[in-house]
């Protein structure tokens, strides 16, 4: 395994999480947390747990998504804190 | 408020790190957890059930417990969203909005005004309208049932390959709130109603558990998929194999319906009229 990708794709996690807490705009975390999902998935497959980065591509990276936009929708966009 | 929860998170983070620590190597062969069962179920799963993918092999059969618990959770979600959510009693709107497909006038009609015949020129639209757009609708129309196969093949296939009732249910219930995204709320509604939707989700967990119940009947114990073999005409090793993919379809049908139950209710505050 390369080891590189693995540093690359965990730095990047960081960096999605982080942003997802630090966005004021609900949308861009929700979009962010997707980012952060599909990334973990990338990791899942990595370490050779498909079943799992499958079910993290279709659950985190997709219908999460649209469930966090919707709720997104029917509350306030902007965040408070 | 904002530094203790700030200061809380830095310090949980630095023990888990910490915690992190002493786990073992990542693939490390004489870890605990690959030293006691994990060889039996490698070893042994493919003599047992006839299920070359271990996971699916484990997660259904070896395990079922965990997985009608798992199911009957999501559908406890479903029913909790939808008890939390839906709002029964609702004030229609007064005003019904339709656009003339033509000429793309709104026309507004008051409560017990005279409706547009259902084939004719109008069509109803939500209060905040996005105009037509022929090339979201088009390009959904054409990859949705190409999405729905590949989601049927992932349930079917799960024991061969990555996937199961879980990521299968989860794409198919992810096409049709892909059609009432690119559609509308309505559309989707008539075509796949809530009470579809909610009878769909229990008879999946109906289905998982039903199953276990007929294998104690036949004079097995819960969930031993062997006792079907009569049923099936198969030998034991093969009704197991049988067995996991028909509680996968149960599973599949259970997620399904509770991923759209979710989402009518979510993107419509409850009122499923309009979603977004």
């Amino acid at each position: 395994m390369v080891w590189q990708f693995d540093v690359i794709i965990l730095t990047l996690v960081i960096v999605c999480g982080i942003g997802a807490l630090a966005v004021k705009d609900l949308i861009g975390a929700a979009i962010l947390f997707s980012a952060y999902s599909f990334l973990m998935c990338l990791l899942w497959a990595i370490m050779g747990a498909v079943d799992v980065a499958f079910t993290e591509a279709s659950v985190g990276a997709g219908v999460s998504t649209v469930l966090f936009v919707a709720a997104v929708f029917q509350t306030r966009r902007r965040s408070k804190d | 408020m904002k530094k203790t929860g700030l200061i809380m998170v830095i310090v949980t983070g630095i023990l888990l790190i910490a915690g992190t620590t002493e786990f073992p190597d990542w693939a490390d062969p004489n870890s605990p957890a690959s030293s006691h069962v994990s060889p039996y179920y490698i070893l042994k799963a493919i003599d047992d059930t006839a299920v070359p993918n271990v996971v699916s092999a484990v997660l259904a059969d070896y395990r079922g417990y965990d997985t009608m618990f798992e199911t009957a959770v999501i559908f406890a979600a479903g029913l909790a969203c939808f008890f939390l959510l839906r709002q029964f009693n609702r004030k229609r709107a007064k005003t019904k909005m339709y656009r003339h497909v033509p000429t793309g006038i709104i026309i507004d009609i008051d409560e017990g005004g005279k409706l547009p015949e259902e084939n004719s020129n109008f069509e109803r639209i939500d209060s905040q309208w996005t105009p037509y757009d022929l090339i979201i609708k088009t390009t959904c129309r054409i990859i949705i049932p190409f999405i729905q196969v590949f989601a049927l093949y992932v349930i079917i296939h799960g024991h061969h390959s990555p996937g199961g009732g879980f990521q299968g249910g989860v794409i198919l219930g992810a096409t049709i709130i892909l059609f009432a995204i690119s559609h509308d709320l309505r559309t989707t509604i008539k075509r796949l109603s809530e009470k579809m939707a909610s009878v769909f989700s229990s008879m999946g967990v109906f289905l998982f558990a039903a199953t276990g119940m007929l294998c104690l009947l036949l004079g097995s114990v819960y969930l031993d998929y062997s006792a079907l073999s009569d049923l099936l005409g198969t030998d034991p090793v093969m009704a197991r194999s049988h067995g996991i993919l028909i509680i996968e379809i149960g599973v599949g049908l259970s997620v399904m319906a509770v991923m759209i139950w979710l989402y009518y209710n979510l993107s419509s505050a409850g009122k499923h009229n309009e979603g977004l």
